[in-house]
C-alpha cells in the first residue's frame, strides 16, 4: 500500500457510518492491480489487434480499446487472472510473473 | 392528556403499540411465546387498521434479513421473536447493527433449547448482548409498551441509528393480563413523528451501497463508530425517557431506583422478577431493614458510571441473573455490574444469584433468602461463595 493512499484514508469520525459507500461508481479508484501475481504481456508480432476476444472475456474491463483496436492493458485494475491469455486465439498474450 | 385503562396481555399490548406506530414493513416468523404479537398485528393489517406491508417469511433468519432489506430501502421496520428464533437471527442481528439500521424488535424472553423449554429466562437476549443492538428491558406490560414506543424514537436519532430490542419476560409478562394504560393513537403518532430516512436505497437518484467488503483498512473504524453510537445513545435514551414522562406521566431512565437512596442491602435485577423483589423490600422496610432495588432498564448501552454511583453506598449487593454464561465468573448481569463497581474506591461486596432458568418460579421466599444472605454479607464483607444458584433442587 503506497503512502499516498494511506494518507488519504479517513478516521472513524469522518467516514460515512455503517461502511456505506455514498458515491456511485467509485470502485474505479480501487487499485485491484495490486493483487496481481502474473502480468499480461502482449506479443505484438502475434496480435492482430482487432479480434478483441481478450476484451470480450476480461472480467475486469482491463483491456483498453481505442478506435476499435487493442491498445493495451489497464494495469491498475487488471488482476492478472490470465483469462485473456487463455482465450486469445493467436496466443498473443503471455502471463509473466511480477517482479518485486 | 387522555388515556384508556385496559386489561391486556403483554403481547397484545406490544401489538397495539405496533398498530399505533404503524410501521412500513413487518417481516415475521412465529415462535412461542412471541407468536401472539404478530398474530394480533396481522389482524390489524388484515382489518386495514395499519398500512404495514406484512411479510410472512420461512424462518427467523429470513425475517431479520427482510427487516434489513426493508430498513435499508428506507422504511420503518419492526418484528418480534423469542429464544431459538432469536438464535436463528444471530448472523443477521450483527448485520442489522453493523449497517446501522434502526430496526425495532420485540423480544419475548424465553429459554434456549436444549432441552426444549418454552418458558421465561433471559438466555436469548443476553446471548445477543454483543450484537450491537440497544436493549431495553421491561418489568411489566406497561413498561414493555412504553419502551417499544420510545425505542422507535431512540433508534432513529441520526447520531444513534442502531437497532433496538425491547425485552419482556415470556409468559410472565407476555401472557398475563395486566391493568395498563394505552395512549391515544394520535398521541403515539405525534410522539414518534414521521420516519426520517437516511440514504434510502429506493432513492434511485442518489444511489448508495450498503454492506460492501470492509477489510483491514476500514473495518475497525466502522466498529469504532458503532461503539460511539452506543455512547451517544445514552443521552438520547435519557432525553426521550424524560420527554415521554412529560407527555404521558411515566418517566424513564437507565434504571429505576426503588427505595435505593439510603439502602444498605441492594438487589440489582431486570425483568418481571423486580416486582417480586419490590414486595420483599416493602416488607423489610417495615421491619426497619434498609433494603432497596436497582432495576436495570438499559442493558445496552450499559450505564456503568451512573450505576456504580447509584450503588456506591450499599453495604452488600446481590445481582440476579436469569441466564447463565457457562464457564464465566457469574451471569452476564453480574459480570457487568461488578466490573462497573470495580472503579469505585470501596466497591461494596457483590454476589450473584442465577435463578429461574426455563421459567422456574421465583417467589418471595427466594428473595427473602437472598436478603438474609445480604445481611450476613454486609457484616462480614466477604462471601464464601460469590456465584450462587437458587431455585434449583440440590
Ligand atoms: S484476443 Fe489476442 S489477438 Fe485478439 S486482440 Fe486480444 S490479444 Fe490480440
Ligand atoms: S489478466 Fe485477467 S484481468 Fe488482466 S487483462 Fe487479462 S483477463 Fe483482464
Amino acid at each position: 500500500m503506497s503512502n499516498k493512499i494511506a494518507d488519504k484514508k479517513k478516521g472513524w469520525r469522518e467516514l460515512p457510518i455503517g461502511g456505506m459507500i455514498l458515491d456511485a461508481g467509485n470502485s474505479v479508484e480501487y487499485d485491484t492491480g495490486a493483487w496481481r501475481t502474473y502480468c499480461p504481456v502482449l506479443d505484438t508480432e502475434k496480435c492482430n489487434r482487432v479480434c478483441l476476444q481478450c476484451w470480450i472475456c476480461c472480467p475486469d474491463s482491463s483491456i483498453i480499446v481505442k478506435d476499435g483496436k487493442f491498445e493495451g492493458f489497464d494495469l491498475m485494475h487488471c488482476k492478472g487472472c490470465g483469462i485473456c491469455a487463455h482465450e486469445c486465439p493467436a496466443k498473443a498474450i503471455n502471463m509473466v510473473e511480477e517482479k518485486k | 392528556m387522555s388515556t384508556n385503562t385496559v386489561a391486556m396481555t403483554g403481547n397484545i399490548a406490544m401489538a397495539n403499540a405496533m398498530r399505533q406506530i404503524n410501521p412500513d414493513v413487518c417481516p415475521a416468523y412465529p415462535i412461542t411465546p412471541s407468536t401472539e404479537v404478530m398474530q394480533q398485528f396481522a389482524s390489524f393489517v388484515a382489518d386495514g387498521e395499519v398500512n404495514t406491508e406484512m411479510v410472512a417469511v420461512e424462518s427467523e433468519h429470513s425475517a431479520m434479513s427482510a427487516c434489513i432489506g426493508a430498513s435499508a430501502a428506507g422504511g420503518r421496520v419492526m418484528t418480534a421473536t423469542s429464544a431459538n428464533g432469536l438464535a436463528l437471527m444471530w448472523e443477521m442481528l450483527y448485520i442489522a447493527a453493523g449497517n446501522r439500521l434502526p430496526i425495532i424488535m420485540t423480544t419475548v424472553n424465553r429459554a434456549l433449547a436444549a432441552p426444549i423449554n418454552i418458558h421465561c429466562d433471559h438466555s436469548d437476549a443476553m446471548g445477543a448482548r454483543d450484537s450491537g443492538w440497544i436493549q431495553l428491558w421491561s418489568e411489566n406490560a406497561q413498561e414493555a409498551y412504553d419502551n417499544l414506543i420510545q425505542a422507535v424514537r431512540i433508534s432513529e436519532v441520526r447520531e444513534v441509528r442502531l437497532p433496538v430490542m425491547v425485552c419482556l419476560d415470556g409468559f410472565i409478562i407476555s401472557h398475563s393480563i395486566e391493568r395498563m394504560e394505552l395512549l391515544d393513537d394520535i398521541q403515539v403518532r405525534n410522539f414518534i413523528g414521521p420516519f426520517k430516512q437516511h440514504y434510502p436505497l429506493l432513492d434511485v437518484d442518489n444511489p448508495v451501497t450498503y454492506g460492501p467488503l470492509d477489510l483491514q483498512d476500514y473495518y475497525i473504524e466502522h466498529k469504532r463508530q458503532q461503539a460511539e453510537a452506543m455512547q451517544l445513545a445514552k443521552p438520547v435514551i435519557l432525553e426521550i425517557g424524560r420527554e415521554f414522562g412529560k407527555n404521558f406521566g411515566r418517566s424513564y431512565g437507565f434504571f429505576e431506583e426503588y427505595k435505593l437512596k439510603d439502602a444498605e442491602l441492594v438487589v440489582v435485577a431486570l425483568g418481571s422478577s423486580v416486582g417480586t423483589v419490590k414486595t420483599v423490600v416493602d416488607n423489610l422496610r417495615q421491619q426497619g431493614i434498609a433494603a432497596g432495588v436497582l432495576k436495570l432498564r438499559s442493558f445496552r448501552p450499559f450505564p456503568a458510571k451512573e450505576l456504580s454511583q447509584a450503588l456506591k453506598s450499599a453495604k452488600a449487593i446481590a445481582v440476579l441473573d436469569r441466564s447463565d454464561s457457562f464457564g464465566a465468573y457469574g451471569g452476564p448481569l453480574f459480570s457487568e455490574v461488578r466490573s462497573a463497581l470495580f472503579s469505585l474506591e470501596a466497591a461494596p461486596p457483590t454476589v450473584d444469584y442465577i435463578y429461574g432458568l426455563g421459567g422456574r418460579d421465583f417467589g418471595l421466599a427466594d428473595v427473602n433468602r437472598i436478603f438474609d444472605d445480604l445481611q450476613i454479607l454486609a457484616k462480614t464483607g466477604k462471601a464464601d461463595q460469590e456465584v450462587n444458584y437458587i431455585t434449583v433442587r440440590e
